[in-house]
């Protein structure tokens, strides 16, 4: 199974998602590097929009993920609720 | 009555597949001259899926925010003299090449997605070209931005536009986009959307900004980020479009595999500048060329191959050298450079004792053996006062443009060199990648404008090199060239921090 992987701009904002990430899909692996933090899992990760907003006490558009995303690998699949990353094999 | 929030899927449908329509008067065909002379097959343009769904309202929302953080950090690094953090004043000649290379390219990426965008039959596609056309825009913009505030104190980026149009090793980047926008639409989109904005852009834009910020430069990690963010939803335009082409007709994959064997060679080839960027102009390491090649092309590639797998997609033709080469051709380059260093425009410089061990370390099948020594005699040589400088113009190959400083990757004492014949002509070539793009399109690349060979036909003034450097690249010769020990940059930083 190949590897799907998010990177986010190491900031305040992203803290909170990257939380909620770990919360949701536990097997992720986080890497932090000098201003930036890459997360990768097997075959599929998930964002959900319901968990960020409880890590960071407002509500929050799946869409406001774009401000900090800096790249991503897999086939996307975004709605209001969440926004998650596959590879088909 | 409340307005009724849209769901992004609802909104989607209406704020831009809704903003087609059927053509009554027009002729179909006539609107859209280069949809199909690539041969490729488009039955039905309302299966194209784009998975952000991102309306126009919701683009200028999220961009006018990223903007504002932007410029925010732009005038605070500004105002707070910020150019001082950075690590050490070599590093700043790496951005010198971001200005002179890069950054026009940006400003072709945003004339291509406008351009292909137009071509499109479909609205989606041409919804979301039109988007990325508009962030290459703000790419270019904001790059020009940033680096503006380096020129104020350091040498060699005041005619970057000018020199990107004519400088030899400028002539890599620019002849890349140059063949991909005079390509057809969906070549195009295989070319820049897919292979470099998938695969290759990584490279530049996550690894080496990572070590932008690792080398105390806020401005350039700041736009490479806030570009990069826009990424994301190019590298998603990219693949869409692979999918979609690869869905709409079978005889579809013959077209595209070809496409994707070109195009990752030559993005290989033109990355070769970004490896030298990594592995010596960032004197705080992040990563080596050849681990962030494992990372953002061999792993994140091989996924997506891996994906791509189901419709008859299979590696690019070459991968094998391809993974060779990340041993290789950062020390090549940057040893081109630097025997080159009289006609660049950034100052280059013998790495360092603990850089050289930091090399040995991350490459230890091939630093100590093969490129080590060339470096020790360097050395030998600038402490005696004759700091190398080579006499040569480079040959180049016809394809990338590159000098031939490549050499067989399974014998690296020889240099790669190929050639063919056409129409009673011969050209040369750095490997077999490159001869067989030539040989399946020459009478494009005959045309190529190959600065070697413009400067030996007299057309860039002259006839000494020191003469064209000035007066055709607009170069200040001595100021913006030569080693970095010495030279104005390095006289002024010194001042700046007050040691002798
Ligand atoms: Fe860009
Ligand atoms: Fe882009
Ligand atoms: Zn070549």
């Amino acid at each position: 199974m190949s590897k799907v992987y998010i990177a986010l701009q190491d900031n305040d904002e992203s803290r909170y998602i990257v939380e909620a990430i770990e919360e949701d899909n536990p097997e992720v692996t986080v890497i932090h590097m000098p201003a930036m933090i890459r997360i990768e899992n097997e075959g599929r990760l998930t964002v959900n929009r319901e968990t960020v907003e409880e890590k960071m006490g407002r509500d929050w558009d799946v869409q406001e993920l774009h401000v900090n995303l800096i790249t991503l690998g897999g086939n996307v699949e975004e709605d209001d609720d969440s926004l998650s990353l596959h590879w088909n094999e | 009555m409340a307005a009724k929030k849209l769901n992004i899927k609802d909104k989607y449908r209406l704020l831009t597949r809704d903003l087609d329509w059927e053509y009554s008067y027009a002729d179909r065909k006539e609107a859209f001259p280069y949809e199909d002379f690539e041969g490729i097959k488009i039955t039905d343009w309302s299966k194209w899926e784009d998975p952000f769904r991102l309306t126009m309202d919701t683009y200028w929302k999220y961009q006018a925010e990223k903007e504002k953080k932007l410029y925010a950090i732009f005038d605070a690094f500004a105002q707070n003299n910020a150019h001082m953090n950075v690590s050490d004043p070599r590093y700043v000649n790496a951005i010198k090449i971001f200005l002179t290379g890069v950054s026009p390219l940006e400003y072709q990426a945003y004339q291509g997605f406008a351009h292909t965008g137009r071509q499109f039959g479909g609205v989606g596609a041409r919804v979301a070209c039109q988007m990325q056309s508009l962030d290459e825009l703000r790419h270019v913009q904001t790059q020009i931005h940033a680096m503006s505030h380096f020129n104020k104190f350091f040498d060699g980026f005041q005619e970057y536009s000018h020199m990107h149009d004519r400088v030899w090793y400028l002539s890599v980047p620019k002849s890349f986009f140059n063949d991909a926008r005079t390509a057809g639409p969906f070549e195009f989109m295989i070319a820049i959307g897919f292979s470099f904005e998938y695969v290759l852009t990584n490279l530049l834009f996550v690894p080496f900004m990572s070590g932008a910020a690792h080398n105390g430069d806020m401005a350039t990690v700041t736009f490479g980020f806030s570009a990069q963010s826009d990424e994301a939803r190019h590298m998603t335009l990219g693949l869409e479009v692979i999918k979609f082409l690869l869905e709409q007709h079978e005889d579809n994959v013959e077209i595209v595999q070809k496409w994707i064997d070109k195009w990752f060679w030559r993005g290989s080839r033109l990355l070769t500048i970004v490896a030298m960027m990594m592995d010596y102009m960032l004197p705080n390491k992040v990563m080596s060329w050849k681990e962030a090649w494992e990372v953002y092309f061999e792993e994140a590639g091989g996924a997506l191959f891996k994906d791509l797998a189901r419709y008859g997609i299979r590696m690019p033709k070459y991968s094998e050298i391809i993974e060779k080469e990340k041993e290789h051709i950062s020390h090549q380059a940057w040893w081109t450079f630097y025997t080159h260093g009289h006609a660049a425009g950034f100052h280059t410089w013998i790495p360092t004792d603990e850089e050289l061990d930091w090399l040995s370390e991350k490459y230890p099948e091939t630093f100590d053996k093969y490129y080590r020594p060339r470096w020790e005699l360097a050395k030998e040589m600038e402490a005696k006062g004759e700091r190398f400088y080579t006499k040569g113009l480079p040959q180049l190959c016809t394809t990338c443009q590159i000098p031939m400083l490549f050499t067989e990757m399974d014998d690296p004492t020889q240099t790669s060199y190929r050639d063919t014949t056409y129409n009673g002509e011969r050209y040369h070539f750095c490997s077999d990648g490159c001869k067989d793009i030539f040989e399946d399109e020459p009478e494009k690349f005959v045309q190529s404008w190959l600065p070697v060979h413009q400067i030996f036909q007299g057309n860039c003034g002259g006839p000494d090199v020191g003469d064209i450097l000035s007066d055709f690249y607009h170069m200040n010769v001595g100021t913006d060239n030569m080693d970095m020990k010495g030279s104005p940059d390095e006289l002024r930083w010194k001042q700046w921090k007050g040691v002798a």
